[in-house]
């Protein structure tokens, strides 16, 4: 366990900011999928490093919660190992791998596979918040486009895909809509995941720290992505199960083992994975070397 | 035969000043339903903010605009809500830029360019859209095998048509033109004007066409005003404009027009 530093507020931010961040989150609660602007901090990382969520996770966190920090799902992962340590060292809140006991989960690329319940919140850290940003560069003229939700034109990017590569392309970040009403970039989680966003039971905050952006997706909400009659939304699929555990039904990253063309699939939520195995679940460890084309 | 009572559009009074000077000076016409209107005049003489004004992309300082929509209901443009007039632009408006990089998506196909305004009030189903996009093509006189080719690959010429496919596609019923033919060599410009001219007449559409090419105006329009400094001088049926021109700076643009 990591010592307590001595010299810095709870949670490295101070109150006076906390509050500032809180306000920003309810306004963001109260209208789903709308993008709060709020004032930023300069924090002990870089942008692009996780500096939205872990502001977002600063001003939400308190003595009694359990922290899981994962990154690409994974909980041992550079971003997630220095993530959590910071929150350990700023705040000595209990941390955990397992999603079942934390009641705060920071992500970066992925929603865990077991079903989140009541009383957790899931904060996600943002890149680029703006889904219209890719059609419109302008600011001043993207907010009008959500004011009056003028959203059509965002269906050109997948009739393009369609056009191209005959389905729509767009694996990740893939286009929302939230409580019927608001457009939103569900973060650069792939879109096997972006199913798990709707009707979920836990509460969605959403932090990009360079864009200055807070929004959020309360319990129980409506979250539909964007498609075509003809071409509905579809999930990734994979032609194997999990190597070590046998999941069928979880998110797989692909791992190369040689230069002979050699590979295997495993669950990227290590938790998930790790949980399956104890419970006695297995895989056939390694997959023959399979050739795509 | 039905009476027509009301015009499409009736501007009333419209000014418009960038700063202490004037653009616009206290413009009102009429545009009736089918009818082609151009307006001509030299650089600077406020056609184009005219145009801009007339489609919601400049504020007026005063004036109404008073449009018939589809539905019956006459509203001002001036005072009406910006979602209702973002609306009417993209379903019963069009606007033909005269550089088509400004009215066009080059970044996307000529196909997704085609379906843009379809897919913006509704449209989900990706066959419809497609097979939409290849009447308009052909419509437009493109080979089909360009739909999924960038804007940018394309001729000068067939941007601007593409452009005006864009346009018509959700077939509006008051399309505004800025120097549609500008920019084009003059056998792409005839044919272009002849396409133009089709298709305004086969989906009689109004239309208001800006442009200092007096020939153009000759060919498109039925009635024609000329403009000087912000202000209408001469009006009326394009031929006796053209022909018999009254004022003398009418006079001076018909007898600067060199003939081949």
């Amino acid at each position: 366990m990591t010592a307590l530093l001595d010299g810095y507020n709870f949670a490295f931010l101070d109150e006076q900011t906390k509050r500032m961040i809180r306000r920003a989150l309810l306004k963001a609660v109260a209208i789903p999928g709308y993008q709060v602007p709020f004032g930023s901090r300069e924090m002990p990382l870089p942008y692009g490093w996780g500096t939205g969520g872990i502001q977002v996770t600063a001003a939400v966190i308190g003595l009694d919660d359990t922290l899981k920090v994962i990154d690409q799902g994974a909980d041992d992962t550079t971003n997630a190992v220095s993530i959590r340590r910071f929150f350990q060292r700023m705040t000595g809140v209990r941390t955990t791998v397992k999603t079942r006991e934390a009641t705060l989960i920071q992500t970066r690329h992925r929603v865990p596979e077991t079903p989140l319940r009541e009383g957790q919140i899931l904060i996600y850290q943002v890149p680029i918040p703006e889904p219209l940003r890719w059609l419109e560069p302008r600011e001043t003229e993207t907010r009008k486009m959500h004011a009056l939700s003028e959203y059509g034109a965002m269906h050109v990017k997948l009739y393009e895909d369609i056009s191209r590569h005959g389905q729509v392309s767009t694996a990740y970040d893939y286009p929302v809509l939230v409580n019927g009403r608001y457009l939103m970039r569900s973060s650069p989680i792939p879109k096997f995941d972006t199913p798990k966003i709707h009707m979920c039971a836990a509460l969605q905050l959403f932090g990009a720290g360079r864009e200055k952006r807070i929004f959020a997706v309360p319990p129980y909400t409506d979250v539909r992505p964007l498609d075509f009659e003809d071409h509905p939304f579809s999930v990734e699929s994979w032609p194997t199960s999990c190597a070590l555990c046998g999941s069928a039904d979880s998110f797989l990253d692909e791992i190369v083992l040689d230069d002979q063309g050699g590979r295997m699939f495993v669950c990227s939520d290590t938790d998930y994975c790790a949980d399956r195995r104890a419970a006695g679940h297995a895989g056939p460890a390694t997959t023959p070397a399979e050739v795509t084309t | 035969m039905s009476v027509i009572e009301r015009p499409l559009l009736a501007v009333e009074n419209l000014s418009k000043a960038f700063g202490a000077r004037p653009a616009v000076r206290d413009v009102s016409f009429s545009l009736w339903p089918g009818e082609v209107l151009g307006i001509v005049g030299e650089s600077g003489s406020g056609k184009s903010t005219l145009l801009n004004c007339l489609a919601g992309r400049m504020q007026v300082d005063a004036g109404r605009i008073v449009y018939d929509t589809a539905a019956g209901a006459p509203i001002d443009l001036v005072t009406a809500a910006e979602s209702a007039r973002r609306h009417l632009m993209r379903t019963e408006w069009g606007f033909v830029q005269q550089n088509p990089r400004d009215g066009l998506r080059m970044d996307f196909s000529a196909g997704a360019n085609i379906g843009e305004r379809l897919m913006a009030i509704g449209d989900r189903n990706y066959a419809q859209l497609r097979s939409t996009a290849e009447s308009w093509l052909s419509a437009v006189e493109m080979p089909l095998r360009r739909i999924d080719d960038l804007p940018r690959t394309f001729s000068g010429g067939m941007q601007q048509r593409l452009q005006i496919a864009r346009n018509l596609v959700t077939r509006p019923r008051l399309v505004l033109m800025d120097e549609p033919t500008g920019g084009l060599d003059v056998s792409v410009q005839a044919r272009l004007l002849d396409l133009i001219r089709r298709l305004v007449q086969q989906f009689q559409v109004s239309a208001i066409v800006v442009t200092h090419d007096l020939g153009v105006a000759r060919l498109l329009a039925h009635r024609l005003m000329v403009m000087k400094d912000g202000m209408v001088v001469e009006e009326g049926l394009t031929d006796q404009v053209l022909d018999d021109p009254q004022h003398e700076y009418t006079q001076l643009l018909v007898s600067s027009v060199l003939s081949a």
